[in-house]
């Protein structure tokens, strides 16, 4: 049992940053309608910035905060230079996420030219050390990236459902024409976007970092998860992407581990889920239903 | 002068030409249609002057030049324009639509006129936390209407109510529209196929055939003249 437990820990730690991951790529797709291939690239680009910042001494909270920023910035600079002369991205959506799988390329390139091949080590935010509870040890990093991300994905829930500029991204994300008619500025809108989901990306990071080594291929993977966490939570929902983000986590921890069919195809369970969501409930748990009358 | 003063506008899709040096004007609180049939160019002439797609030649707004702005900055110059289609934003609910109109104001300005327009379209408050795009057609129309209305605008682009509701809904929307127009004081620019209901509406009208104005005048002229409305208007 308590195998499974630990198992199952393991899973929600790792849950916790695919989550992460997902809330930046829902953000993008509220405000544009579409999926962000760069997300995961854009994260690693600015944990590289977290790092920078930590090596030279300043304090690893701090340095995630600047990382952010940077983040944000790159985000924005990043939809100013290659999104946004493409026009409306709901009127042309292919070529945006052309584009989007471009900036993968480009950002790992480019990351790879600053930083080098070789992974950097990057500290845990909360320590190496762990708390046993009920027989079950667990990591305080574990529990940090849960309590991260629940800050996190409130955050974004009070944004989008509070704020004006949550209204103006909603908004924009169902209808720009329309967003722009009753005075929404639509790009600077799309570009907020863009800088919000690579600042949340950051953290996803800055937790996978750790575990997997800070090399400029780290989040590839990760993507993938997140990806199918979404898609199992509903494109356009915070809290989709959370539980979602929890269950996948638990399920590609879990069933390799006790179906000896999936012990060398780590990735087959997520994929398998996004096929079964797809087919079933393609809206995902939470995700809302298009609703239309002509 | 003019509230607004459209002159030698030209655009079209493309290599497409859809309007040819289109001339026309609308004075302050003035109600203003533009008649025509199928492909006349209304629809075009409308997103022209609001900035949706670019044009050539000069919209002007109390003698300002306004063309090659966006929508957005179109609206903070007090023009509002409600879309072919209606233009719901259905992903979101009544009031949500509602208070993405009201976007340029400050929140209380907002919610005060919210609770107006509650009050004037008593089928919004009853549908308020309903998603917009599973509301009827009529509904819709009154939403985009109050919607445009949220940003209080001199001038209000108004693209085809009529368009896909039934006679006794349309009459509707159009007896909601001259109270509501008669109350805020706003200009209209109406572009319409219907040509009956909107020259009730109106005080002057245009006609519009293959990209130009080829007949204007006074509601009430057009309405009287047999040859104009056996040649243009199909009545």
């Amino acid at each position: 049992m308590n195998d499974f437990l630990e198992v199952v820990v393991v899973g929600i730690g790792n849950g916790a940053v695919y989550a992460m991951l997902g809330l930046g790529l829902v953000v993008i797709y509220r405000s544009t309608g579409l999926l962000n291939f760069a997300q995961g690239e854009l994260s690693m680009f600015s944990t590289f910035i977290v790092w920078t910042i930590w090596n030279a001494g300043v304090p690893l909270w701090l340095a995630i905060l600047g990382g952010m920023a940077g983040g944000f910035l790159v985000g924005i600079l990043l939809h100013q230079v290659a999104v946004s002369p493409l026009g409306d991205p709901h009127e042309k959506p292919l070529a945006v996420v052309i584009v989007t799988i471009a900036l993968f390329l480009a950002l790992n390139g480019a990351a790879q030219l600053i930083w080098g091949t070789v992974d950097k080590r990057l500290d845990p935010l909360f320590g190496q050390s762990q708390v046993t509870i009920g027989g079950v040890a667990i990591q305080w990093q574990k529990i940090g990236a849960v309590l991260v991300l629940v800050a996190l994905a409130t955050g974004f829930v009070l944004l989008f459902n509070r704020t004006k500029l949550g209204l103006a991204m909603r908004a924009v994300a169902s209808n720009s024409e329309s967003a722009g008619l009753c005075g929404v500025p639509v790009p600077r809108i799309l570009m907020l976007g863009w800088g919000l989901a690579a600042a949340v990306g950051t953290v996803a990071g800055v937790f996978t970092a750790p575990q997997l080594g800070l090399g400029t291929n780290m989040m590839q993977l990760t993507l993938i998860f997140g990806f199918a966490a979404i898609t199992l939570g509903g494109f356009d929902s915070l809290i989709g992407a959370v539980v979602g983000g929890m269950v996948v986590g638990i399920l590609s921890a879990v069933v390799p581990q006790y179906v000896s069919t999936f012990e060398r195809m780590p990735l087959a369970p997520a994929f398998i889920l996004i096929l079964a969501v797809l087919l079933f409930r393609p809206q995902g748990l939470f995700g809302s239903k298009e609703v239309q009358r002509v | 002068m003019s509230l607004l003063e459209v002159s030698g506008l030209r655009c079209g899709y493309g290599i497409v030409e859809v309007l040819f040096g289109l001339d026309l004007s609308v004075a302050e609180g003035e109600l203003v249609v533009v008649l025509g049939a199928n492909g006349a160019g209304k629809t075009t002439t409308l997103r022209a002057i609001s900035g949706m797609i670019p044009a050539s030649g000069s919209v002007r707004l109390d003698g300002t030049e306004v063309l090659g702005r966006r929508p957005d900055q179109l609206l903070s110059a007090g023009v509002a324009h409600v879309p072919q289609g209606r233009g719901t934003i259905s992903a979101l609910s009544v009031e949500d639509n509602l208070r993405v109109g009201g976007y340029q104001r400050s929140s209380a300005e907002v919610t005060e006129d919210l609770e107006m327009w509650f009050e004037v379209f008593p089928r919004l408050s009853e549908r308020r936390t309903q998603l917009a795009g599973s509301m009827s057609g009529g509904e819709q129309q009154m939403l985009a209407i109050a919607r445009a209305f949220m940003s209080r605008p001199r001038l209000l682009l108004l693209d085809e109510p009529s368009l896909g509701l039934a006679p006794l809904v349309t009459r509707e929307v159009f007896d909601r529209l001259r109270d509501v127009t008669q109350q805020m004081g706003s200009a209209v620019l109406l572009v319409e196929q219907n040509a009956n209901l909107a020259l009730d509406f109106a005080a002057r009208a245009y006609v519009l055939e293959a990209g130009s104005i080829v007949v204007s005048g006074s509601a009430s002229e057009l309405q009287g003249d047999e040859a104009i409305q056996k040649a243009y208007l199909g009545l």
